[in-house]
Order: C-alpha cells, then structure tokens, then sequence
C-alpha cells in the first residue's frame, strides 16, 4: 500500500487537470462529481495507508524522481510515509470529501462552480503534497501551492474588489512568512547540506554536526515565522479573518480544518529540531497564548457569524501553538485533529444557515433559527459543545490535555490560557444563542425563505457531528485510561519533550475547575442574549468590535509608508536622480554634438554618429594592429 | 558548421526578408524554426563535449571567427530559437507598416544575439555585441511608440558609451597576449587573470560597465523602462528576453573569469548595487500604472537576483543563474505577449482603466495569471527552480554579509508578490471594461502563449534536463 502514496494526491491532481481544462464545457453536476470522486478515492487509499503503517509502525520514504540536482545539492521528489503524515492524510481527504460533497449543493447555483471543485481539487493537490513530502522543499511546494488555492478561492468571486483585495492580502501575508521558511530552509541547507527530514534529523539526533544553541534557536524562528504565516499567528494574522469573502465551504475547508494547522504539522514534524532550541519553543508558546488570548477577546464582540468563527479559529490556532511550544507535540496534533472535526461542522453549518438566511451573515438579524432548520441547529449545538470543552465531546479531550501540560510548564500561563477557553465559551455560546434561539429579527422576506438545507448539506454535518463527539476518545486523559491510542501511533515519530505528567488529584481538580467555569460562561452567554439589543458599542466593547484596530495599525506604519516610500522614489529618486542624471549627460551629448554639426534631428544622424565613431574604432584598430 | 548556420540562416533570412516585403513574416518565421531545429540539435550535441568551429577572420589583428557552443550558448541558443518564433506566431495576425524592414531587422538582431552567444574571440564578441545593438535601434526609431526619438537616443548612446569601454578594455587585454590569436577566449583569460590585481580592478571596471548597462543593473537601469514602453512589443521582447542576457552572458563569460583578482575586489560592491536594485525597482514597480513600466521594473529587480548570485561566486548560485537565464526569458516573452494582447484589444496599458478581463477573455485572464505566477517564482513553475537556487547560491557566498545579502534580496519575494497580484487584479478582476475588439484568444495568440506555459509548468515540475544541460558550465566556471 505504501508505494501507491502517490496515487493519494495523484487524484485530486487528475481532478483539477480535469475540471480545469474543461471548465467550459464540463456541466455542472458533472464537475462537482469528478471533484468528489477524486478525493473519495484518495481518500481509499488513505485509509489503506493509515492502516498499513498503525499494524507496522513503518516509516518509509517513497522516491518518485528527482526534481533538484547541482553539484552536492540533491533534492529529490520524494514522500515520507509516517504515523503523522498519514493522520494527515485521513483528515485532509477524509474532511476534503464531506466538504466537496457539501459544495456541490452550496455552489449549484454558482456559474462558476466547475472552476470552484478544480481549485479545491488543486487545493487538496497542494495539501496533501505539504504533509507526505519528505524533506523541506517539497513540503514547501505545497506550503505555497495551499497559498495559491487559498488566494484564488478567497477571491472566488472576483468582481467583487473587497474580496480580491481580501486575497491579495492573504498572499502576501504568507509571503512574508514564507521568507521566513525559506531562509530557514537555506540555513538547514547551509549547515547540514541536506532537506531530507530522515537525514536532517538523523543528524541531529546523532549529533554529527554540532551548532551553536543560538543557530539551532534560528533555524527554529526562521520555520516559525513561515508557520506564523500560514496558520495566522501574532503578527501575522488578520488575513484569516477577511479570508472569510471566500465561499464558506472553502472556509471549512481551507480557513479552518486543514491548511491553516499546516504550521502545526511543520513544528511537529521539526520537533528533533525544536528541542534542540528551547528560546524558539519558549517563543511558540508565547505566540501561541498571546493569539488565543487576543482574538479570543475580539470574537466576542463580531457581530458577522463567519467573523467569529474565524477568529475562533486564529484562537483555537494559538491553543495548538501554546501546545507545542510546551513541548506536547501528539498534544497539539491532537487537537489539529478534533479542531478539524468540530471547527469543520460549525462552518458548514454557518453556511446552511447563510444559505437559508438569502446571503445574511449578521447574526444580530437572526435568532430563533432552530425552529426551521433542526439539523443545522442540533449538529451546530453539538459544535459548539465540542469546541467549548464540555466532557464527553471530543474538544474536552484534546484542551483538557493541552491545559494540562501547560499547568505542567508553567501555572501563570495556564491560567491565562484558561481565561482565553472561557472566553471561547461564552462567543461561542453567545453565537449559538443569537442565532438559534429567541425570536427572528430578520425581515418578513426571509422569514418566509427559511428552510432546512437538502440531505447534500445536511448528511456532512451529521457525519462531522458524530465526528466531533467521538473523535476525542482516541486521546483518554491519564486519569481515566493509561493507554492514549493517539499517543501510541503517533510515538514513532514524535518524541514529546520535556512534559511533565501531572498528580492524577492535581488533574482532577484542574478538569472540574475548567468545566465548571465553562458552564458558567454558557450560563453567562445564555443570560447576556435572552433579549439581545444592539446598542452601539462603546469603550472597550467598541475596541474589541474593531479588532484592537489592528489593521488600521498595520495600515498607519506599514502599507501607507511603504506606498509612500515607493511613490517617493520613483518621482524623485528615479526621474530626477538617477534618470537626471543620464538625461544631463545626453543633453551635454547632444549639444556637443550640434555645436559640431555631426548630429543632426533624427535617425540619420544617429546613423551617422554611429559610422564615425565605428570609423574611428577601426583606425584605433588598425594602429594598434600595426604596431604588432 | 552547425554553429554557423545558426547565425547565417537568420542572416540570409533577413536579407531576403528586406526584399520580400509583405510575405517577410513567413520568411521569418521559416527562418526562426529553423534556427529552433538547429539550436535543439546543437544543444543536445553540445551536451557531452563542447562544440567549436573557427577560421582566420584578421590575421593581422589576431582576430578569428571562432564559436564555441558549451552547455551555457546552447542554452541561451535555444532560448532564442523559442523565443523567436513564439513572438513571430503570436504576431500573425498583427499589421505592421514596412513589413519587409521590420521582419529583416529582427532577424539581423537575432543573428547578432545568437553571435554574441557563441563567439569565442574577444573582437568578434564585440563585433556580434554591436551588430545586436544597431537593428533594435532601427526597430525601436521607426516603429515605437510617441517619445521614441528622445528614448532611442538614450538608449544608443547609454549602451553604445558602455560597449566602448569595453572594447578598449579588449584590445588592452590583446595587447598582453603573444599576439597570436590575440583575441581568442583562451589568450584573454590568460592575459588577464595575470596581470596585476591593480591592474585587474580598472579592467573590471571598463568592462563591468557595459554588462551593467545591458543587464542593467542599478543604477545604470534607467534608459530601459523607457526604452521597454516606447519600443514596439515584438522589439521589447528581444529586448528583456534575450538582450539582457548578454548582458549577464558577458559577465559569465568575458568578465569572471578574465579578471579574477579585479572581481574578488569589486564583487561586493557589485552585489550591493544588485541588492539595492531588487528592492529600488520592485518598489518602483508598486507604484506602477503603465504595464509595460511595471513589467520593466520588475524584470531590473529579477536581473538584480541573478546578478548579485553571479557575483556571489558558487556552483549552486551559477548553476541557478544558468537556469534562471531561460526561464526569466520565457516568463517575460510571457508577459509581454499578454501586455500586447491587452493593448490590442482595450487600446491601453493604463491599470486604472482595466479590469474584468476574467469574465470578457477567461482564457487570457488564465494565461495572465499563470505567467504572473512564474514570475513570482511560485513552486511548480519554471521560475522557482532558478529562485530558489540562486539564494542558495547567494546565501552559501563567501562573503561575511552573505545573511544580510540573501534577507535583503528575499524582500524582492514579497514586493513581487505586491506588485504582480496587483497587476492581476487591476486587469483581470473586478467588472469588465468594455473592449474595443470583443474576443478571447485567436488561434495563433493561443499558439504562443500554450508554448510559454508548456514550458512554464514542465520546467517546473521537472527541471531535470535544463540543469543537466548547463550543469559542466556552472561547476567549471568555479575552480
């Protein structure tokens, strides 16, 4: 089964090749099918995969061809078959295909919609190349391939100038990060002379080169910034949240469940390199809790349902991160995988309801929701409790663990990264509430419109329901079960580092104490929505709807100087500098060139200079020749 | 005799195009695929052993006509035989006045091009240098666009001051040899590299300049997005596709390694000046509205890349230099050919009068998109290959501020992403603008533009045969 990986993103591949050249001519239906297929067959052999390495436990590096040859450089077109990569693998396909099944009734009506499954089947293309490449290079190939669909999705409907912009924005913030990545790249190339993860890493477990700490601490910054990027951290993320003009499957899709943890997979899939680096991983922790924390704090108070479930999400991001910086790797890929579950289905179900709202985003003109789409209303309850962290759901699980290494590392943090699980609590609570309970506050004509969603939409939230509810019981706390079935599989290839396991007593406390608080907050929202007005906010509240004024920030000492700067140059520096300078030297040119009659108006005496001075060039030619 | 005929055919070809008048544009394009066949011949020839050719030109000077085709010419040969036909195919349809003169004189160009890539004596470089030179200089007066006189004129004399230098640099160099074949390849670089480094450093200089100008390089860029934007779109091509690796093949070839001592001095100061480059004109180009200006800019901060990694003195970095050579030569025959389509059919290049382009000509907007991403050096096109080699190549230099180097030109990644989506979404999103000729791509414009991308993605995906053509190159050029 191993050496048929590259059946894997060959199909997604064939797919978009498909849809791609024939989007004129392909119908409809026909597109979403051919889209579909394509990742419910790789998804096959996915699970064929994933099965094969949990009874072997292999790790196998499949060589396809090479792709990067010059002198000593050999970088070859190669994919890592592991425990993680083929986690990986189960949740991009296995979430790519509900949510490929789910457009094809969102996007029905969309003129577009055969060009829309050839960017997601790209989209997958890309994903799939970033988690089985075998060294950096080609998880780099994905890495901004991902990039690419994310930016032609965002701008899927490209007339509208808000939501190119918003995929303009959204490129170039992973640019930056992914300068970072390649810089890191060049040093892990300079000092080691290789990508390959099997021999990079094996050198430096064997210890064969040895570093300074502080070059190990950059190489490990330098790949965090690229990971800052791609999964929206401090400072880089307010792209995710305009990222929401995309269709909102596209932001299930890519916006939530499986690009935007690409950088978890990439620290995790690093995690020989970051032990060796504790300032970096001390770093990834702050980073981390410093972003839940903030955008955890603006959710509160958004007001669109995508908004803030987006900023949800750069949240839940920063609890991964905070994960890995305390060094539980299996712990944040963890929780990559339950998020993917419980934040995939709160999505698809923003969309049911946006679908049945007529395009309405605003959830202060929602409300009573449940009473006309039961399904979208239920499975988005169970989301809801999911991500809260409500025992028994499969969010409970994977925070629970991460709380609990963070009180292992370190109390204070623990108890800010609480805050921010509270805080998620009560948004989410507060969403659910606004939108599903108490009376419509919408207009006539869409009270009048409201319908549950067709078996197409509603089937994928009913699978990624039962998803998020089961989908924590392969991670059981210590306290309930020795054996982590997620922790065994993944051990072959995480090591974590440095956790410290808590006294079963202390975790018990610490788990009453987090699901108590979290009742309370949803007691707190339900209190705070029972007869929502909407008053204009003031003080902090109207801070926190503007986001801190983060962008206008980035806007003030950024974009406008920068624009700025280059305006500058190229009227002043450019056309005066530089170009008035030469033009002088022309005009002096030209004038001697009057004042002897050589040169007259036109291309003659161009011509004419040219012969002179080649005459005189043959003469000077001669008279060395002669000298000879 | 192979390497003859690349040079003569577009010779004869362009001669007979003079006097053919209207049916001159298939002469040239017979003539061009011609040279395309010749040129593939000769790069798979040139592949185990370089080829050379050579007869007494002017015993009395020491001059021979002497070619030589390692893995480097060929390359460059063969992007010249893509090149040419792609812009002749894409160009069928288009009425241009004097249609004799014009299609001669890009055949006299491309015969003085392909000279310049295989000459192996110092004076006929020089000689192929100018015979490049003086045809584009036709072109660009007579068929170019409103302030083409000023433009041209600057354009001449700036690369006709730099080729100057250079030749009085070559006959000093001559001078040293025995005088025996004095200007032959193998004497210069003998006379060269040992003369004295005092004497190595003004010779770098006198010669550099020339390069420089022709790349060009910061700051002596200026006569070129002038120069791009009045001249003809056909002429513009020759120009940044091919012209400009002279430029970058003469450093390679006529600088590095006749005056080594001269370019350890100067190597840092060169790449400075490179650097400063990539981020000057990648600015400048945000700040664009006229298409061709943009493209302009941005090719003078894509030459910046390849320059200061030619400087930067590595087998990966030259290896990359060879590789980015073709594929910077592919994407902007890319570009331009967009660029001419959209001023066809919208009658300007103005980006603040554009736009919707995806819903009135999706396949161009498709085309577009794909060819900006190239040359933003996205992975799994041509241009990432080159990219990523030539920083490897800068960052692995010698230099102590090698870090500093490859962070300061990485801004260029970032820029370039600014201001090619910028480009992509001012022309092909938003509403559509009404255009004067309603129609997507024509058979022939479909034609060009499917090579360029065959070649885009191919090349992106598999690099394989490109780096083993030019691999013997970039690991002798480095001792």
């Amino acid at each position: 089964m191993t050496n048929l990986v590259y059946l894997v993103p060959l199909f997604p591949l064939i797919g978009f090749l498909i849809n791609g050249l024939g989007w004129r001519k392909i119908p409809k239906a026909a597109g979403g099918i051919i889209g579909s297929v394509a990742i419910l067959a790789s998804f096959a052999v996915s699970l064929g995969i994933f099965f094969e390495v949990k009874s072997t436990g292999a790790s196998t590096v499949v060589h396809l061809f090479d792709f990067i040859q010059s002198g000593t450089l050999y970088i070859p077109f190669s994919f890592q078959v592991d425990a993680l990569s083929s986690l990986f693998l189960l949740i991009i396909t296995g979430i790519g295909f509900l949510i490929h099944v789910y457009s094809t009734s969102y996007m029905h009506e969309d003129e577009g919609m055969v060009k829309y499954f050839a960017y997601l089947n790209l989209f997958v293309f890309s994903m799939l190349l970033l988690v089985l490449g075998a060294n950096y290079l080609i998880m780099f190939i994905g890495w901004e391939g991902v990039g690419l669909c994310s930016y032609l999705l965002i701008g899927f409907w490209f007339k509208n100038r808000d939501y190119t912009n918003a995929a303009k924005k959204a490129f170039v913030m992973n640019r930056i990060g992914d300068l970072g990545f390649l810089v890191g790249m060049l040093l892990i190339l300079f000092n080691y002379g290789t990508l390959s993860y099997q021999e990079f890493f094996g050198q430096l477990n064997g210890g064969q080169v040895q570093l300074s700490a502080n070059m190990y601490n950059w190489i490990a910054i330098c790949l965090f910034i690229g990971a800052m990027g791609k999964s929206a951290q401090i400072p880089l993320y307010t792209w995710l949240p305009d990222a929401m003009a995309g269709p909102t499957p596209v932001s299930a899709l890519i916006h939530a469940a499986t690009m935007v943890t690409a950088g978890i997979y990439m620290i995790a899939r690093s995690s020989a390199l970051y032990n060796l680096a504790p300032a970096a991983l001390n770093l990834v922790a702050i980073i981390g809790l410093a972003t839940a924390i903030l955008a955890a704090s603006i959710a509160i108070r958004q007001y669109d349902i995508k908004k803030v479930l987006a900023y949800s999400t750069v949240s839940q991001l920063g609890f991964m991160f905070l994960a890995l910086g305390v060094g539980a790797y299996t712990t944040a890929v963890f929780h990559v995988m339950t998020h993917a579950f419980f934040k995939a289905l709160l999505f698809l179900g923003s969309g049911s309801v946006i679908h049945a709202m007529g395009g309405e985003q605003d959830i202060r003109k929602m409300g009573g929701l449940n009473k006309h789409m039961k399904i979208t209303g239920i499975t988005f309850l169970i989301g809801c409790l999911a991500i809260s962290g409500i025992p028994g759901f499969s969010g409970f699980f994977s925070k629970d663990e991460i709380l609990a290494s963070v009180y292992a590392h370190s109390p204070v943090m623990y108890y800010m990264a609480l805050g921010a699980a509270l805080m998620t609590a009560f948004y989410m609570f507060r969403l659910y509430f606004l939108t599903f309970t108490g009376s419509f506050r919408g207009t006539e004509e869409q009270h009048h419109h409201l319908h549950e969603s067709p078996a197409a939409i509603t089937i994928p939230l009913i699978v990624l329901a039962i998803l998020s509810v089961v989908g924590g019981y392969v991670g059981l706390p210590p306290v309930i079960s020795e054996h982590h079935t997620l922790n065994t599989y993944l051990g072959s290839v995480l090591s974590n580092f440095n956790v410290h396991h808590l006294e079963h007593s202390t975790e018990w406390i610490l788990m009453g104490l987090s699901t108590g608080l979290v009742i309370a907050m949803i007691i707190v929202a339900r209190v705070a929505t029972k007869n929502p007005k909407f008053a204009e906010n003031t003080g902090l509240a109207k801070v926190l709807e503007n986001k801190w004024y983060v962008d206008e920030l980035y806007d003030a000492v950024i974009v406008r100087p920068l624009g700025v700067l280059a305006d500058v140059l190229d009227r002043f520096a450019e056309k005066m500098g530089v170009d008035g300078v030469v033009n002088g030297t022309g005009r002096l040119v030209r004038w001697s060139s009057d004042r002897v009659r050589l040169l007259q108006t036109g291309q003659v005496g161009f011509y004419i200079f040219v012969m002179v001075i080649g005459i005189a060039v043959i003469f000077a030619l001669r008279f060395f020749g002669l000298n000879y | 005799m192979m390497l003859t005929l690349l040079i003569l055919v577009p010779i004869v070809a362009g001669i007979i195009s003079f006097l053919a008048k209207e049916n001159a544009k298939g002469i040239a394009l017979v003539s061009s695929l011609a040279t395309l066949g010749l040129a593939a011949y000769i790069s798979a020839a040139s592949n185990a052993q370089p080829i050379d050719w050579s007869m007494q030109w002017i015993p009395r000077l020491g001059a021979q006509i002497s070619l030589h085709a390692d893995g480097m010419s060929a390359m460059l040969c063969l992007l010249t035989g893509i090149v040419m036909p792609v812009i002749f195919i894409s160009n069928w349809n288009k009425e241009v006045e004097n249609t004799g003169s014009f299609y001669g004189l890009m055949l006299l160009a491309q015969a003085g091009i392909t000279g310049v890539f295989l000459a192996h004596d110092a004076l006929l470089f020089y000689f192929f240098w100018e015979l490049a030179l003086i045809p584009v200089y036709f072109l660009c007066s007579r068929w170019g666009g409103e302030k083409r006189i000023a433009v041209t004129f600057k354009f001449f004399v700036y690369t006709f001051l730099g080729s100057l230098l250079m030749l009085a640099a070559l006959i000093y160099l001559s001078l040293q040899t025995s005088g025996v074949n004095a200007y032959s390849w193998e004497n210069i670089v003998r006379a060269g590299s040992s003369l004295d480094p005092a004497t190595q450093q003004w010779l770098f200089v006198l010669i550099f300049v020339a390069f420089a100008i022709k790349m060009p390089i910061f700051p002596f860029h200026t006569w070129q997005p002038d120069t791009y934007e009045q001249s003809p779109t056909a002429v513009t091509v020759v120009l940044s596709a091919l012209m400009v690796k002279m430029g970058l093949f003469g450093v390679v070839n006529w600088l590095l390694p006749v005056v080594p001592q001269g370019v350890a001095f100067w190597s840092d100061t060169v790449i400075v000046l490179s650097i400063i480059g990539i981020v000057y004109a990648s600015l400048i180009a945000i700040v664009q509205t006229d298409l061709k200006r943009l493209i302009a800019y941005s090719s003078i901060a894509h030459m910046g890349l390849m320059s200061a990694a030619a400087f930067a003195q590595t087998n990966v970095g030259m290896h990359g230099l060879m590789v980015q050579m073709f594929n910077h030569g592919i994407n902007i025959t890319g570009m331009w050919l967009i660029v001419s389509m959209i001023e066809q059919r919208w009658g300007t290049r103005d980006m603040t009068k554009l736009g919707g382009m995806a819903s009135s000509a999706p396949q161009m907007a498709i085309a577009l998109v794909i060819i900006s991403l190239a040359n933003i050096a996205l992975p799994l096109t041509n241009g990432f290959i080159g990219e990523f080699m030539l920083f490897n190549g800068l960052f692995s230099s010698p230099s102590a501020y090698r870090i500093t180097y490859m962070v300061v030109a990485g801004l260029g990644v970032i820029l370039g992403a600014v201001y090619t989506l910028n480009m992509v979404q001012k022309t092909a999103y938003g509403n559509a603008v009404e255009m004067k000729v309603q129609k997507d791509l024509t058979g022939n414009e479909y034609a060009g533009l499917a090579i360029i991308i065959a070649i885009i993605i191919f090349l992106g995906v598999y690099p394989k045969p490109l780096l083993d053509m030019t691999a013997g190159v970039a690991n002798m050029m480095i001792p």
